[in-house]
């Protein structure tokens, strides 16, 4: 996993509530598909116009936030379908962090599992710093320090987020979470001894092994 | 004073994991054909073992045709993962249930079908809809492919905890209004983020009232309210439901699971982070008319204007989805023509959703120009469906009768519903392109599908049609 230190860059500002993970990545994309091919899948529904040409007055379609490493976005970021591709489509086409007021709890997750960062600022603040991006569309410029737990707007302002202390460590350094957990491996062969005497109807039989 | 969901996580807690999180021990992984095969892929991958491979189950559900005679070639590009599901099931000795075998289906219908989700287990699978399982008192919850493959190679997840929630129904649902009708309702009510962060259990004197299979739909539709998690406490309807199916425990692991079960309940003193009361007396048959779950009103209410919306972002997205979905604000949703029906769904293709259904079809025909599907939700729903009779009923009006799988709730498996048609469906999510490419879904209870097949039209199944 690509650590997450710091990113600076245009942010491009989408914000409307409840984007869902259906609109950010269609599900026939999830399909006989690579992770790493879905970033030309991004937000399709609405790149795209119906005879398959890009929507010029779609954001993410302008010069100025093509490949922008920082997405601005509406309440409940995320929501809808599990589906992980919604961060490797957004990772595929460079996003490393989002700004919303809030995400759904099962993308947050799947965005900490492949460095992607999902900052947490109130509406008004994440509109605030919208209205300075499009003043200034082109040059101004977004900073993620995840370091120091801040973002830094257009006009130099500082807004510090909150962010779990396990999941900020992970990031800096890149961390899987598998490799970590079955350093604990034994105390959980241990929880699972004593789980199978406390509740045996817990745990089915092996299966038969076919031959 | 501690909450079921307290008891439910500390029963499952083997350590802390550091800052705020917990290692917590997961009893049953649910694999389907595309989360479920990229996990697989990528423990392969990455060279880890499954150590519990008999707390795994596998079954193809996303991404494969329902056609009758239908084969995992019959979608050419979702073969694939079929094809990786079968590999890695056999590879680690996972229990599959292959397309044409019994106990194939929608992984939320046979996951409790089959008693492989029990009260008082952690579940999880790659689908946002697993906690629907929470209607049998399990802790059920949808993960991505990444969590899923820590689940498989280590039988555990690395989590924060949520919140607590409690939403009561208080009282009785009034006649045609079911589960699905009261949970649209509530996320109408609350809005599809007022669960994020959350477990919610869903309680309240309707709710206790409510059958198995109503228990599960009102569950699936806890992440439409946002939360990961959602389940209801187990009784006697539940473990009476559950006794004798196939991996439900036998004998004095029974016994033991019983005695277990009735301990699962939140204390009468337990405090919730959020407590919501609803009058279940007061619940209409409920609609969708724009493109999130949160866009729904009883189908006699008229439809909002976006200049009544309480904020200015949902102004634009009330404008935006009225826009999409062809509909003017001021009229009441019934009354309005459709192109197709979909009956089918982890949320509404259970044997009594069939039934509900039947029970409006028979005698009548779908109307003309309307396209109607029943995809039931797993081999053993259209069998017991076919035994009494309901395939009958569905094909004699002029539906198409089909094979076990998700279908036109998802749209993975190259079936649509086609751009600009209208679609009254049972299942959960009404976003943009859902059903297919500018399709356009108005989200139901079977019944209110049922009706709107043969009479063409959104109708009010408490008035004469």
């Amino acid at each position: 996993m690509e650590p997450f230190t710091a990113v600076t860059g245009p942010a491009a500002p989408l914000l409307r509530a409840n984007i869902d993970t259906d609109v950010i990545i269609r599900v026939e994309r999830l399909v006989g598909t690579t992770r790493e091919s879905m970033g030309a899948h991004a937000f399709e529904i609405w790149r795209l116009r119906p005879d398959g040409s890009e929507d010029p007055e779609f954001v993410l379609n302008r010069k100025e936030f093509r490949g922008a490493p920082i997405l601005l976005a509406g309440a409940n970021f995320g929501c809808g379908s599990s589906r992980e591709g919604a961060v490797w489509a957004l990772a595929g086409m460079g996003v490393r962090a989002v700004i919303a007021p809030s995400f759904s709890d099962i993308f947050r997750n799947n965005a900490f599992q492949n460095g992607l960062l999902p900052v947490v600022l109130d509406e008004t603040t994440v509109r605030a710093i919208a209205a300075q991006v499009e003043a200034a569309p082109g040059n101004a410029r977004v900073t993620v320090d995840l370091e120091r737990q801040v973002v830094i707007a257009p006009d130099g302002s500082a807004h510090p987020f909150a962010i779990d202390p396990a999941r900020r460590e992970a990031l800096l350094a890149g961390l899987d979470d598998i490799g970590l957990t079955l350093r604990a491996a034994d105390a959980i062969a241990a929880w699972q001894r004593a789980d199978r005497a406390a509740r045996p109807w817990a745990w089915p039989a092996a299966p038969q092994q076919r031959t | 004073m501690a909450t079921l969901f307290d008891k439910l996580w500390q029963a499952h807690r083997i350590a802390a994991a550091g800052r705020g999180q917990d290692l917590i021990h997961i009893d049953r992984i649910l694999l389907h054909d595309l989360s479920g095969a990229r996990a697989l892929g990528e423990v392969a991958e990455k060279g880890y073992r499954v150590p519990h491979p008999e707390l795994a189950f596998a079954t193809p559900d996303h991404a494969v045709a329902t056609a009758p005679g239908r084969t995992a070639e019959t979608f050419a590009r979702g073969a694939a993962g079929v094809a990786m599901l079968r590999d890695g099931a056999n590879r680690h000795g996972i229990r599959l249930f292959d397309l044409g075998q019994d106990g194939q289906g929608i992984v939320h219908v046979m996951g409790p079908e089959l008693g492989i989700v029990l009260p008082g287990l952690t579940v999880v699978c790659g689908d946002s809809h697993t906690c629907t399982n929470g209607g049998l008192g399990a802790l059920a919850f949808g993960v991505g492919s990444s969590e899923l493959t820590h689940a498989l190679a280590t039988q555990t997840l690395r989590l924060a905890k949520p919140k607590s929630m409690r939403v009561r129904f208080d009282g009785a649902f009034p006649p045609g209004t079911t589960a699905k009708d009261a949970v649209l309702h509530a996320i109408g009510a609350l809005g599809t983020g007022a669960g994020a962060g959350y477990a919610i259990e869903w309680a309240g004197s309707a709710v206790r009232a409510l059958p198995v299979e109503q228990r599960l739909t009102l569950c699936n539709l806890s992440i439409e309210m946002g939360a990961r998690m959602g389940f209801i406490a187990p009784d006697e309807t539940v473990f009476d439901w559950i006794a004798g199916r196939d991996f439900a425990p036998k004998g004095a692991a029974w016994d033991a699971a019983l005695a277990a079960w009735r301990a699962l309940r939140s204390d009468d003193d337990a405090r919730f982070d959020a407590d919501h009361a609803i009058d279940a007396g007061g619940i209409a048959p409920q609609v969708t008319w724009g493109t999130s779950p949160e866009h729904v009103i009883a189908v006699d209410a008229p439809i909002p204007a976006p200049d009544a919306a309480p904020d200015e972002a949902r102004r634009k997205a009330w404008a935006d989805a009225l826009a999409y979905q062809g509909l003017a604000p001021g009229r009441p949703l019934a009354g309005t023509a459709v192109d197709w029906v979909f009956i089918g769904s982890c949320t509404n293709a259970r044997l009594s959703d069939l039934r509900e259904a039947a029970a409006i079809v028979r005698g009548r025909r779908v109307a003309e120009g309307v396209s109607a599907w029943v995809v039931p939700g797993s081999v053993r729903v259209k069998q017991a469906a076919e035994a009494e009779g309901l395939d009958r009923v569905f094909r004699e009006a002029g539906f198409d009768w089909r094979e076990p799988g998700c279908s036109l709730c998802v749209a993975a498996n190259g079936e649509a519903v086609p751009p600009g048609a209208r679609c009254v469906s049972t299942s959960n999510r009404n976003f943009v392109g859902r059903q297919g490419k500018d399709a356009r879904t108005h989200l139901a209870s079977p019944a209110m599908a049922a009706a709107a097949a043969v009479t063409g039209r959104i109708t009010d199944i408490r008035r004469p049609f």
